[in-house]
């Protein structure tokens, strides 16, 4: 692999007290849609504003293209950063908004005219030159303010939940336009969200976060199939945890139900932790069932029934699934094994950095 | 019907506190004693002894309020920069005076400038000079900038707060160094803060008569010592009335030229 463009090294940063950063370390190549995800105070708009140099961290290094920019002011450094309250100037007009960083790097009139011109055909507000920030809508100003980084063409845009005050349906179409951007731009983006789907749906790699610490690393469909905790089982999408033994490779033991999976290499007979996904879960006649049990509760949400089905044991299964079954019917709980997904039960000292408490 | 009974308390108050004392003041500057039509009140204020009261009351509310803002701006800056926690410990301590009688103050600064006051004392004990410094035009600029300097720091502070961390973060991230952005983002975003501030020094320090009668003496004589001087020991309420009136006419206008600076007419007091 080639060198990252952007290396953090064994960042810390605590905040009167409290830690916020433990030992971080993270690369990011170049040309790469890089979301950091996780819920709030996790940890993850701090890593961006050290990035961007807002915040110095306590320890540790930010390595950009190969140099220490740890010690340099924001305005020393090669990134542009789209803010969450999209910060644009309300004391200038949207032209005014856009030139600011060329002209401040004092570039001439008529490049700066043409970059404007450029920047809004791009966020698709052409025309908007003489607008004031106050006539636009929450999402034109953050398209704005997209628009104001990018003309000072930096190798990497830093996005600090830069949708989360848009309405879903703005939202959804800001994620196509982002994804747009970054690939007619060609530059690295760093995006950072508590939307597991908007991460999903936009990035090449999510990095998932939570207490400081990294969770797990890699594409959406490894996030999403192969969670490798608990944690991130939950977070990312809704999903069934349940407590089950590994027989030996590919057999899992469920509530005394014995199912077939696809994992390898757990040893035998290891507690283990499982993960279904409520979309996988088949419901079949209670004799074709690796497990029954009773449909105790049923919702209407759109695309899907939701469903909670509980099994003698009392463990409520949460079954997404456009076949309604009503409530009160026995059923019988089918999942092919390729859909279980085993991952190893945190040992005790890795709890408290899993955040898992129950 | 009965909105309207709920409003009249507010209108005998306008009517009995405000306009008829304004009319009165507009009927004394425009009569004479017997009670006949002129406007001699209002044009002697072309005589040389009250155009240099006004022409002294104008530079030196200019000056104080200009010294105002010098000394405001980088203490609010400092007070926004600190926190909320500490920052508003520290207006507290700023505003603490205010809630000293204004009176008092004023008479705590003869005591330490007098001929024989406290700075005097200390000088000739350190074997210096001792200074006129009373009943000087810098004593009466002290005593505005003393007295009013809160009036400034509390509106640009108070702007100042508004204007959100991520703005400035947004202008540093785009390159400007701080200089830059103190000079195309601070500096402008402040503005209505800034316009307040100026009128709520500019305005009390040209009316003022107290100060200058404590500080200046006899011997500096505002447009406020005239007119006072005018009701009380001339006993004109008529030339009183009609200078108050031209003076009224010059806050007017320095209110009409501030606030042709104050497009958006957030930060105007009036």
């Amino acid at each position: 692999m080639s060198q990252p463009l952007i290396d953090l090294k064994h960042i810390t940063k605590s905040f009167d007290g409290t830690v916020v950063l433990d030992d971080l370390n993270l690369s990011v190549a170049e040309n790469t849609f890089v979301t950091l995800l996780g819920p709030s105070g996790c940890g993850k708009t701090t890593t961006l504003r050290i990035i961007g140099g807002f915040e110095t961290a306590d320890q540790g290094q930010v390595v950009f293209d190969g140099e220490d920019i740890s010690k340099l002011p924001p305005n020393k450094r090669q990134l542009n950063t789209v803010f969450q309250k999209y910060a644009l100037f309300s004391h200038m007009n949207i032209a005014e908004n856009i030139a600011f960083g060329l002209k401040i790097k004092g570039k001439s009139k008529s490049y700066i005219q043409d970059k404007i011109k450029y920047a809004l055909k791009l966020v698709n507000l052409d025309g908007y030159e003489n607008r004031s920030v106050s006539s636009l809508s929450g999402g034109q100003q953050q398209r704005i303010a997209i628009a104001r980084a990018i003309v000072n063409e930096p190798r990497v845009l830093l996005l600090d939940e830069p949708l989360g005050a848009l309405d879903l349906k703005l939202r959804q179409d800001m994620q196509y336009e982002l994804i747009r951007l970054k690939n007619e731009l060609g530059i690295t983006f760093i995006y950072v969200t508590h939307d597991q789907e908007e991460a999903l749906t936009m990035s090449d790699t999510i990095v998932v976060m939570n207490q400081g610490y990294i969770q797990q690393m890699g594409t959406p469909e490894q996030i999403y199939n192969e969670p490798e905790n608990a944690f991130v089982a939950d977070f990312i999408g809704e999903s069934n945890i349940v407590p089950g033994i590994m027989i030996r490779d590919e057999l899992v033991e469920i509530f005394g139900a014995r199912f077939a999976c696809v994992d390898k290499g757990f040893g035998n007979n290891r507690p283990v932790d499982v993960v279904i996904r409520p979309e996988d879960i088949d419901l079949v006649d209670p004799s074709a069932g690796t497990l029954t049990g009773v449909c105790t509760h049923l919702i209407f949400k759109g695309v899907h029934y939701e469903m909670e089905v509980t099994t003698p044991d009392g463990f409520e299964w949460l079954v997404h699934s456009t076949d309604l079954c009503p409530v009160g019917k026995e059923v019988g709980i089918h999942v092919d094994p390729f859909d279980i997904q085993i991952m190893n039960k945190p040992a005790s000292e890795d709890e408290e950095a899993v955040g898992v408490n129950e | 019907m009965s909105k309207k009974l709920l409003a009249a308390p507010y209108l005998i108050w306008m009517a009995g506190f405000i306009i008829i004392p304004l009319a009165l003041i507009v009927y004394y500057g425009l009569t004479t004693r017997d009670g006949i039509f002129t406007a001699a009140n209002v044009v002697s204020i072309a005589t040389p002894e009250h155009a240099k009261a006004l022409w002294l009351s104008l530079w030196l509310s200019f000056l104080s309020t200009l010294i105002c803002l010098v000394l405001a701006y980088p203490l609010a800056m400092i007070l926004r920069n600190r926190g909320v926690g500490r920052g508003s410990f520290i207006v507290f301590i700023f505003i603490l005076p205010m809630w000293m009688n204004f009176l008092l103050r004023t008479m705590a600064w003869q005591t330490l400038l007098e001929k024989n006051g406290v700075i005097n004392g200390i000088l000739s004990l350190l074997h210096l000079p001792n200074q006129n410094l009373i009943n000087t035009a810098g004593a009466i600029i002290l005593g505005m900038v003393y007295n009013f300097l809160p009036f400034m720091v509390l509106p640009i502070y108070n702007v100042l707060c508004k204007i959100d961390d991520d703005t400035i973060n947004a202008a540093r991230d785009l390159g400007a160094n701080s200089l830059q952005t103190l000079l195309r983002i601070w500096f402008p975003l402040s503005v209505p803060g800034v316009i307040s501030g100026i009128t709520m020094v500019f305005v009390p320090a040209l009316t003022t008569f107290v100060i200058s009668n404590l500080l200046g003496g006899s011997k500096i004589l505002l447009i406020g010592n005239v007119i006072e001087q005018e009701f009380t020991r001339g006993s004109n309420w008529h030339l009183g009335s009609g200078l108050s009136l031209v003076l009224m006419v010059f806050i007017l206008i320095s209110m009409a030229v501030i606030a042709k600076y104050d497009k958006n007419g957030e930060g105007s007091a009036f």
